[in-house]
């Protein structure tokens, strides 16, 4: 802390505790280590010492959902990986951030039309939050697209929108959360949150 | 050893199950009748002038245009082929081996062709199997673990067949 050392004199600092929440959070967005494909070596790079996605506070790979906050799906899905990514996804304690890296995660990319075994994009599987074109994209695209991760959570709102909230007592939820996609086939759609 | 030689040494034991020899290619081959493979390549594993200790490689071609209006230039009958690499560690010569199956069994669309599996002649030639079966649909006799390897279990169809038609959905994800 040298560089903010004796510059203040004694004092308090006031700010919003959904400024605090956010500047915490987006400061230490945990990805899981999870790698599909050839993106996964490029993600490897970005957190490697030249890229170093650590000065984003995300360098903490985490070797289980349960403790990561930003899946980063790096790589072709297959049908056969399809079920293993969507439980790895709801896994995942919210609130949960998905980037979608690499041509085959955003659309299918070159198996688009030949590959009978590639999903066409894995927001087919599970909702995605940030889209990283590239095949495979650079590590700067990557850091890129963890900076918009770190906006939308820098964006979201604490407080209540409507309804009768007190102390104690809860109002509506505020809907930072994606709907579930139409196409998953995992269960039901998930009935829009949005009440604004 | 050249393959002509091989061919030589082949037709000389088995006679009338040698069936080809192609030598203009690059890499030249011989094709041989599906029901004698096993004795074939043991042969050629075991004879102390071939000493085909290594089986490079297995796998399968599908000779078909599913397109119609190019279908008529295509030079070939509609067939599957199992291809065979071999190589020899000690006397450093290689050789490729086919035989040639009808698409289907009997002409009846969905009832895989039988060859012998020769899984129990170079055991890396299991997965392999498995592999051809998987991608080509074709029945080796006598495997100790015929599924698919690379497809899940529940899977249809033979996804390096020619004709293959592409899945529409697979356990609720859109496909096309």
């Amino acid at each position: 802390m040298t560089w903010i050392e004796g510059r203040f004199e004694e004092n308090v600092i006031t700010t919003t505790l959904e400024q605090a929440m956010n500047w915490a959070q987006e400061s230490s967005v945990w990805p899981m280590t999870f790698g599909l494909a050839c993106c996964a070596i490029e993600m490897m790079a970005t957190g490697a010492s030249r890229y170093d996605i650590d000065r984003f506070g995300a360098g903490a790979f985490r070797a289980t959902p349960r403790q990561a906050d930003l899946m980063i799906v790096a790589g072709t899905v297959t049908y056969k990986m399809a079920s293993r990514v969507r439980r790895l996804y709801e896994q995942m304690a919210d609130p949960k951030y998905v980037i979608a890296m690499g041509a085959c995660t955003v659309g299918g990319g070159p198996y688009f039309k030949h590959g009978y075994h590639v999903v066409k994009g894995v927001d087919l599987v599970v909702p995605v939050d940030v889209y990283v074109p590239g095949c495979p994209p650079r590590p700067e695209a990557l850091l890129e697209g963890l900076m918009r991760i770190q906006d939308k959570i820098k964006a979201r709102k604490l407080g209540k929108v409507s309804g009768t909230a007190s102390f104690g007592q809860k109002g509506e939820k505020i809907t930072d959360e994606l709907a579930l996609p139409h196409h998953s086939g995992y269960g039901k759609v998930a009935e829009s949150t949005a009440t604004a | 050893m050249n393959t002509e030689e091989i061919h030589g040494l082949l037709a000389e034991q088995f006679g009338d199950a040698i069936l080809e020899l192609k030598t203009e290619a690059i890499d030249p081959w011989i094709v041989v009748s599906a029901d004698k493979i096993v004795d074939i390549l043991t042969f050629l594993r075991d004879d102390e002038r071939l000493q085909f200790d290594h089986l490079n490689d297995l796998t399968a071609v599908d000779f078909l245009e599913p397109d119609e209006k190019k279908a008529k230039k295509f030079p070939y009958d509609p067939h599957l082929e199992i291809v065979y690499h071999l190589s020899s560690f000690g006397l450093k010569h290689r050789t490729v081996i086919k035989i040639s199956v009808p698409r289907w069994k009997n002409d009846e669309p969905g009832s895989h062709p039988e060859i012998p599996s020769v899984a129990g002649v170079f055991g890396i030639a299991d997965w392999h199997e498995r592999e051809a079966y998987d991608m080509f649909g074709i029945n080796f006799v006598g495997h100790p673990n015929l599924k698919r390897i690379l497809c899940p279990e529940d899977w249809e169809g033979h996804p390096l067949r020619k004709d293959y038609d592409f899945p529409l959905e697979y356990h609720g994800i859109r496909g096309m």
